[in-house]
């Protein structure tokens, strides 16, 4: 956190700017395009309802495309808001304090898009409850809980409530100091939604207990969640599936991805939110290494599964390789090995890894790179079947374009909504934050003579270098 | 006697806070409750507030998932209508492995929140017990009945030692939201 004269009232006023005032020009603009995007959305899984989904590409031999890709695409996406929210919180990383709100409630929406994409793949949408093991009139017949498929609807439900809950125990002390500014109506919902929060010493007691252990299940949890998606494939005996370095090869790739989605993020929510003070230049360093960590992780895995393709001795699997690397489909093969092996590393160097302009396009060619790798695996595997005489290629249709282009929609005016009516950043845990790391404290402690000279220094020159959120005055502050 | 119910002082510090609350208890007031716009490390302590025992109900939540999710495994697969698939057992136990794991995380976490929300009050809808509106903002609150502590003049000049920036004395025990 940087910035001068900051107190406790200015760190609410900051925060609830958006929420208590009217929407700036920019918000209408963004929440427009987002809403026409969600109605394409609309239209376009109204339209799969309503004739089956014969209205996608598919065809016989392809008989899973753009909608499990857009699928994982979105649950990976969301797998980076619980990271940042309990991980990071288990490991007393307090930098996430700043963005781990808006996060979760990425997390939370990219979840609900996946999900539609799981009830819209079905056909029959309206017997989407058959997933579930309830009593039923056939027997009662109940589900195959062999079935990894099985596994995913307990998983993705899980994840779903338990990311909704951990979002929302955390809104309630923000959502009261909404409420407790406000008047009229508007105090009248967010004191319902504020459950009648009054933060006394034993409400936060048990919150700060509450959030660790949510924190502690949630970790496992979204690691399985991701395992789980990628035995939908390993499990089944499709060349380019069949193998067991799917779990850790897909929740590094999530876990990549997410961070990307944040960073696209942040980067407009810092500068149109003005909250440059709070989500720094450290945020958007820290979270440039660990899209270069992960993607260099998803990087090995790619060539891991090459060399093992080759190793295995096995025709089907090495044909299955080389069909990716040199087949019809190699194009988006190579647009998923440039958007997620290469780019990543540029974040080696310093100047690229401090540039907002450079990681905020960085972080959407991440996500198109993560988009094809899912793109590549669903599709090149199935294309090129058993049977040589069932072999085809795959044609998107409208559908299938505007139920993707719209599910971004609909989370783009989801995320929108959020930031207009509840707080962005988690207001009491940056509270925490004034007097132990804002540059606030440690200008004073500077002063005070509290570190070595060459530590002085050193921070001196970290934050000259990168921060754009803090003036010349502020570094010549720093000395004793 | 006078009409005043609480007395709070104000604070807009916290280190001043638990300042105000060793000079109280120096002076043997007994305080009523403090109020925080954020957690306070270490104020539980000081107040003599029991550590929570809510870890134990998530871990009882916790273990009751597990027991729930082998049974309803076990029962629609083993015992209800087994089933030959490919001649594999119909106790697969790896196979029950995800899904047993779900259950359990997802009880945890609902029974665990659902504990803290039942012992804290809190609920959709709940009038909320605050007595002062700038204590979810910029003020960290000392409230001290004031029937239990008669020396008002102690207490006020004690707060204000201690650092207060206000004290109140308040003859209604919440806030009014109507």
């Amino acid at each position: 956190m940087t910035g001068k004269g900051i107190t406790y009232a200015q760190i609410t006023d900051d925060i609830l700017l958006p929420v208590e005032n009217k929407p700036n020009k920019a918000w209408w603009i963004g929440f427009i395009v987002a809403a026409l995007g969600a109605m394409l959305w609309v239209v376009s899984v109204g339209y799969t309802f309503w004739t089956g989904i014969g209205a996608w590409g598919l065809n016989k031999t392809v008989g899973w495309a753009w909608d499990i890709t857009d699928f994982v695409w979105w649950v990976g996406i969301g797998h980076a808001g619980t990271l940042i929210s309990a991980v990071l919180l288990i490991f007393r990383q307090n930098w996430r304090n700043s963005i781990n709100r808006s996060a979760e409630a990425m997390t939370i929406f990219a979840v609900i898009c996946a999900a539609t994409y799981v009830v819209a793949h079905m056909g029959r949408p309206w017997l989407a409850y058959w997933i579930f093991p309830l009593p039923n009139q056939f027997g009662s017949l109940w589900v195959n809980f062999n079935s990894p498929l099985v596994w995913d609807a307990f998983a993705i439900s899980t994840y779903f409530t338990v990311s909704l809950v951990f979002w929302y125990c955390g809104l309630l002390p923000d959502i009261a100091s909404v409420r407790d500014r406000a008047s009229g109506l508007k105090q009248k919902i967010y004191k319902v939604l504020s459950f009648g929060w009054n933060g006394s010493v034993k409400t936060w007691q048990r919150f700060e207990i509450v959030s660790l252990i949510l924190a502690g299940i949630s970790t496992p949890l979204v690691l399985s969640v991701h395992t789980i998606v990628s035995m939908d494939f390993a499990t089944s005996v499709i060349p380019g599936w069949h193998t067991t370095i799917f779990p850790p090869y897909f929740v590094a790739g999530a876990i990549f991805s997410g961070f990307a989605m944040v960073q696209t993020l942040l980067l407009i929510l810092r500068k149109v939110l003005n909250f440059e003070h709070y989500i720094t230049m450290f945020h958007i360093e820290s979270m440039n290494k660990i899209i270069m960590v992960t993607g260099s992780i998803v990087g090995i895995a790619y060539l891991t599964e090459l060399f093992i393709a080759w190793y295995s001795g096995s025709e089907y699997e090495m044909y299955a390789f080389a069909n990716r690397v040199a087949g019809p489909y190699a194009w988006a093969y190579w647009a998923m090995m440039t958007c997620n092996v290469i780019s990543p590393q540029l974040f080696w160097f310093k100047k690229i890894r401090t540039s907002i302009p450079i990681s905020w396009v960085l972080s959407i060619v991440v996500n198109i790179g993560m988009w094809f790798e899912r793109f590549v695996i669903i599709v090149t595997s199935l294309h090129r079947d058993y049977l040589p005489s069932s072999w085809a290629m795959f044609y998107p249709t409208w559908v299938d374009v505007g139920i993707f282009v719209g599910s971004i929609g609909l989370f783009f005016t989801l995320f929108l909504l959020f930031v207009r009516f509840l707080p962005a950043i988690a207001i009491a845990e940056v509270k925490l934050l004034l007097k132990s790391s804002s540059l606030q404290q440690k200008t004073k402690l500077v002063g005070e003579g509290a570190f070595p000279a060459e530590q002085v220094e050193y921070f001196r020159e970290a934050l000259a270098s990168k921060y754009d959120s803090v003036t010349e005055e502020d570094i010549n502050a720093l000395r004793k | 006697m006078s009409n005043t119910k609480y007395i709070i002082g104000s604070f807009a510090d916290p280190d001043d806070l638990m300042h105000g609350i060793d000079k109280l208890q120096a002076n043997n007031i007994s305080i009523y409750d403090c109020f925080t716009p954020m957690p306070i490390h270490g104020i539980e302590a000081k107040l003599g507030v029991k550590p929570s025992r809510l870890p134990i109900a998530a871990f009882c939540f916790g273990a009751l998932g597990t027991c729930l999710g082998f049974s309803l495994l076990y029962y629609t697969m083993a015992y209800d209508w087994p089933m030959n698939i490919g001649g594999k057992p119909s106790l697969p136990l790896p196979n029950f492995v995800p899904v047993t794991f779900e259950v359990t995380i997802l009880l945890c976490a609902l029974g665990m929140v659902a504990t803290f929300f039942f012992r804290n009050h809190l609920f959709p809808g709940r009038a909320p017990r605050v007595m002062d509106l700038r204590a979810t903002d910029d003020r960290f609150i000392i409230a001290i009945d004031a029937h239990e502590n008669a020396d008002h003049a102690l207490i006020d000049s004690l707060l204000k030692e201690a650092g207060a920036v206000e004290v109140k004395y308040n003859e209604r025990k919440y806030v009014s939201y109507e």
